[in-house]
């Protein structure tokens, strides 16, 4: 009895072991190609190099964002693509593309990965939610650039039964434009 | 005519949502729409009919007193696999499904298939019992995802959209099935 449910868990250990092992590589490759896709996606008539900088957009975030600056052929700043994260969602966090132009308007947003409620807040992956962002402008100057639902007295429409997860979405493309801002800044800087 | 009987036991007489009241956590979370109940059918029927198959070819091996847990390791296990496998070789698929296999280790359809039929019966006869339980789960949910769909997206009553919706379309459609299946 002991003997057999030994054997059947280490069996299972070993099985689950080696198929982490042969797919893991695939699987990066499979998050890879979402990234690539969703930066097309956020930038699509850009044709130059993008360089990757990672920067905290919030001094208390737990982790980086990636902002990968779009340059055309002359070096100047075409926009940015911007990976960013939420830690408000519905299931905890989710990760979204958000594309800029060099003055800060948000050309489009992009779901890399998300597990909200399907049906619900799932629909942040529809074209009628975020595409509300296109357009959208963060001012250079101020940094306070904010979105919010329009329930907390902003002016983007929430999914109907899912504010949690539009709050979320606001939450991320927020903290894109914050990171966006603190790497052109950071470049001026340098300059 | 017996082989048959297994196949269509789980699309009636013994539905597992409807009849049996298994695996009600995806059926009130994913059915909000009829393509959702759908997709979480088909993907529990391949789980169902692979485990069924695995479970019974194991039965021998498995000591009765350790049998629920052994079943436990070796659902989950499979059904892992079976998600890393589909992530890494399928995107396609996982986009669409992924999010519905991790909820498949949790549900007590395939435990309770394992339990009732495939740890006392053949391997060919556990794949069509767990084919027949799949396609009723798969109907079953994409009755409740249609008609929540058509009630809340489709005539804007809210609650049909959110958990409520679903509590109430289960039980009206439990006692219609009931109310049909009662002898005269």
């Amino acid at each position: 009895m002991l003997l057999a449910l030994t054997v059947i868990a280490v069996v299972a250990a070993a099985a689950l072991a080696a198929v982490y092992v042969v797919t893991k590589p695939a699987i990066e490759q499979q998050q890879q190609d979402k990234i690539q896709k969703a930066m097309m996606d956020v930038l699509p008539n850009f044709k130059g190099t993008t360089e990757a900088v990672k920067v905290f957009a919030n001094k208390d975030d737990k982790s980086e964002v990636t902002v990968n600056l779009a340059k055309n052929a002359d070096g100047s700043i075409f926009g940015a693509a911007v990976e960013t994260y939420t830690d408000q969602a519905f299931s905890g966090s989710f990760n979204i593309m958000v594309g800029f132009d060099a003055d800060g308007t948000v050309i489009g947003t992009s779901v890399i990965s998300a597990a909200e409620t399907p049906g619900l807040g799932d629909n942040i992956k529809s074209p009628e939610f975020s595409g509300q962002f296109a357009k959208k402008q963060m001012n250079p100057k101020n940094s306070n650039f904010e979105l919010k639902v329009t329930k907390d007295g902003g002016e983007v429409d929430a999914i109907t039964a899912a504010t949690i997860s539009s709050r979320a979405f606001c939450d991320a493309v927020n903290r894109a434009a914050k990171a966006y801002d603190t790497v052109l800044k950071q470049k001026g800087a340098a300059k | 005519m017996k082989k048959l009987k297994i196949l269509f036991n789980g699309i009636l007489k013994e539905n597992p949502t409807f009849v049996l009241v298994l695996g009600m956590c995806p059926t009130l979370g994913v059915t909000t729409s009829a393509f959702n109940g759908f997709g979480m059918g088909i993907a529990t029927m391949f789980v169902l009919m692979l485990s069924n198959m695995l479970i019974s070819l194991l039965k021998n091996f498995i000591p009765d007193k350790v049998r629920i847990p052994a079943f436990i390791v070796v659902i989950a296990t499979f059904v892992s696999i079976v998600d890393l496998l589909i992530q890494g070789f399928v995107p396609a698929l996982s986009e669409s499904l992924g999010l519905f296999i991790p909820l498949i280790v949790v549900n007590c359809i395939v435990l309770g298939r394992a339990e009732a039929f495939a740890s006392k019966n053949g391997v060919f006869d556990s794949m069509l019992d767990g084919i027949g339980m799949g396609l009723g789960f798969t109907l079953s949910l994409t009755l409740i995802g249609a008609i929540r769909q058509l009630l809340g997206s489709g005539c804007d009553i809210l609650v049909f959209v959110l958990a409520p919706g679903a509590f109430f379309v289960l039980g009206f459609l439990m006692a219609l099935i009931r109310h049909i299946q009662q002898p005269k």
